[in-house]
């Protein structure tokens, strides 16, 4: 029984990342925008809520001047707004300028990867501190405080045994699943992504419903970088760490039907898949590797079963890649 | 911008500024805006490095040169990594001419990698003239294969190609992870050493020069294939509207898969370079990203393969550069990747202004402005 709660827990710790990444790239898709640049924005998000937490544990005295109010919302705001930032370039370049959204997209991705690796190897350095690797134990501690009572059994191990960023990850995405699905503002963002040029007829503001999905999407994915540092690794900032977690969110993002809600589904699925080789005992290090490609094979499935069924509610946005200019029809 | 007025107002109001598309523009203006922005994000990067490291920006510019030409070996090194860049922009360019989005070169590219390593490693003792021209075989079948699974489902059922050969890359990465530790040498390092057996032979020492040479050539016939053959212009015509395809009787689903063939072999090519030319070994980081870099820019240079050589140059040379800057002035090694990706920000960003082209708002549009406005409004409507 504790293995399998443990294996749960486990999973769910996994896919925690890629959700909020999913969601995020949910929401900017079903603006038309392809944003290939989710894995460099999660890195950004992740190093700024690190080079957040940093500056506010050099600035205290001693660390038990924390304030924990404190220890949590600055690093949160650091993120969301890095990886708004680093998003609002997309926005700009591929809206405003209507550049090519893989290209831009791509170019965002080595652009945030490296600025992510250059201050996580460099921000101890550039501060003059002491210590040589980038680590905010000390914050990191709020962010992995759980609930009281998830040592008491399976369920406590199965339900209440994260930081509080893993239930901001499911509330985020069923709040995205009921905005989209249900409020007039989804279905305004729905009709920019499918068509623009109808939804600008038909009187939707165009620029700013791709604008806001495009920003919020970077934002809410940046936090997945944030969780990924503060909880999982413990605060401490290790090069590449990241890996290819923001590739899997784009993943995540074709294997559930672009709705955030199986998105939760799915990121426990894929979480799972992440550290089953791990888990399955006797399992030699090079079929760990091999197993590691089901995750992808997995979306390919999903994404050929699709698109030879072709339902409509299943479909990519129709208009998901291409630049919008109103005097071109 | 266009769009933001129309809906919130009912009254006649122009917006402060309105988008035209351009068109008869002189043959250098784009050439002019292009080099504009390249000084401008030359600007930016050096301000970010002098805010970083307090040193004067111009020694900043003689390290960089520093990196690509400072000696022979460097300048045969940074000749070698661009002819690998070259290659694969070159093997994604007829896909994306056709608006086939092929951003799995990275994956194709490791494939044929892999195929030749398995070659060099397998055939032990085999003579060097009967291995090369099966490595490339089969490097460049491998390379092919990758690429015609999402070309096969894009033209029978339409499936997103962008998505599909975006996942194909991190099925080949694990891949080439799991065969690196099948293969490791010594047992427990978790790489393969450098291979002896299979090598691509050296010219005057210099094991980087067939590779130029070869990459060099492919340019020169990828250029003649899309402009001057039947299939290029098949590609042209699919790209521009699949429609008007169908209609003059081409078949779509053949060009498509055919396109992803060629695109895929050649992506198999640049493997087999690789892996057999320059690093004589393989791991996840032998195209280290590349794949991904190739995409920009074939897309900068307008699909256009002598241009392509220039943009590969610009991206070398700065990431080199910033390489060297990094390890002289001892800033952490992912520092050209925020400077390249600075660079592509720009260009990207200044191809609108070559498409389209910025006007104020109209006199009569809003009288109580038109006294303050109306010098530099003038400026304006003369130009």
């Amino acid at each position: 029984m504790s293995f399998l709660a443990n294996f749960i827990q486990r999973a769910m710790v996994q896919g925690i990342p890629l959700l909020f990444g999913s969601t995020g790239e949910i929401l900017t898709e079903k603006s038309g925008n392809l944003n290939l640049g989710i894995p460099g924005i999660m890195y950004v998000g992740g190093i700024s809520g690190v080079m957040g937490a940093f500056y506010y544990e050099q600035s205290l005295s001693s660390p038990e001047a924390m304030s924990g109010f404190l220890a949590i919302l600055i690093p949160l705001l650091s993120a969301l707004l890095g990886a708004g930032l680093v998003s609002l370039i997309y926005a700009f370049l591929t809206i405003t300028l209507r550049a090519n959204q893989n290209v831009t997209g791509l170019a965002i991705t080595t652009f945030g990867v490296g600025f992510g690796n250059f201050f996580g190897g460099s921000l101890a350095k550039l501060a003059g501190s002491e210590t040589a690797s980038l680590s905010v134990v000390e914050t990191s501690r709020y962010f992995k405080a759980s609930i009281v009572g998830s040592d008491s059994g399976f369920f406590g191990q199965v339900f209440l045994s994260y930081g509080f960023l893993a239930y901001v990850a499911i509330l985020i995405a069923v709040v995205v699943t009921v905005l989209l699905r249900r409020t007039r503002l989804g279905l305004h963002l729905r009709a920019v992504g499918e068509n623009p040029a109808t939804a600008d007829a038909a009187g939707i503001n165009v620029g700013a419903y791709k604008y806001g999905a495009t920003v919020l999407g970077g934002a809410v994915a940046g936090l997945g970088g944030l969780y990924y540092v503060m909880d999982y690794m413990g605060g401490i900032w290790s090069n590449n760490g990241f890996g290819d977690r923001g590739w899997l969110a784009i993943a995540l993002v074709i294997f559930a039907l672009w709705n955030p809600s199986y998105g939760i589904l799915g990121s426990f699925i894929f979480g799972g898949l992440y550290i089953l080789p791990v888990i399955i005992p006797g399992l030699s290090r090079s079929m760990v590797e091999f197993f590691a490609t089901f995750p992808y094979l997995v979306t390919i499935a999903v994404l050929v079963v699709t698109s030879m069924r072709k339902k409509r509610e299943t479909q990519p946005p129709a208009s998901l890649g291409l630049s919008y200019f109103r005097e071109e029809r | 911008m266009a769009n933001k007025s129309a809906t919130a107002e009912k009254k006649q109001r122009e917006p402060l500024f309105h988008i035209v598309k351009r068109d008869g523009l002189r043959p250098w203006e784009p050439y002019a805006i292009r080099a504009v922005a390249i000084l401008l994000a030359l600007i930016v990067s050096s301000l970010l490095t002098l805010i970083l490291t307090g040193k004067n920006p111009f020694l900043l510019f003689s390290a960089m040169f520093e990196g690509s030409f400072g000696s022979f070996r460097r300048f045969l090194s940074m000749l070698s990594d661009l002819a690998i860049l070259l290659c694969i922009s070159l093997a994604v360019t007829p896909a994306f001419k056709m608006r086939f989005w092929n951003i799995g070169a990275e994956g194709q590219v490791l494939a044929g990698g892999l195929a030749t390593a398995a070659c060099m490693i397998l055939m032990k003792g085999w003579p060097i003239a009967v291995m090369i021209p099966l490595m490339l075989i089969v490097a460049v079948v491998a390379g092919a294969l990758w690429a015609i699974l999402p070309a096969v489902c894009k033209a029978f059922w339409g499936t997103n190609e962008t998505l599909f050969t975006l996942m194909m890359n991190y099925v080949a990465i694990q891949l080439v992870r799991y065969f690196v530790t099948v293969w490791e040498n010594p047992k427990g390092s978790g790489h393969i050493g450098v291979i002896r057996n299979g090598q691509l032979p050296a010219i005057a020492g210099y094991s980087e020069i067939i590779p130029i040479l070869v990459v060099a050539t492919a340019v020169a016939l990828m250029y003649v294939y899309l402009k001057y053959s039947k299939h290029g212009y098949e590609i042209e015509v699919v790209g521009q509207s699949e429609n008007t395809a169908r209609y003059i009787g081409i078949n779509v689903k053949h060009v498509i898969i055919r396109t992803m063939l060629v695109s895929g072999a050649i992506c198999g090519l640049a493997g087999f370079l690789l892996v057999s030319g320059t690093d004589h070994t393989i791991s996840p980081d032998t195209a280290g990203g590349d794949g991904f870099t190739a995409i920009m820019v074939s897309w900068l240079a307008k699909f256009n393969p002598l241009y392509m050589a220039l943009t590969a140059f610009l991206i070398v040379f700065l990431s080199r550069g910033g390489g060297e800057i990094a390890t002289t002035m001892r800033l952490n090694s992912s520092f050209p990747e925020i400077l390249t990706g600075i660079i592509l920000f720009f260009i990207i960003g200044c191809e609108f202004f070559i498409h389209y082209s910025v006007r104020l708002r109209h006199k009569k549009a809003a009288p109580a402005e038109v006294a303050a406005d109306a010098d530099s409004e003038e400026k304006e409507d003369r130009e």
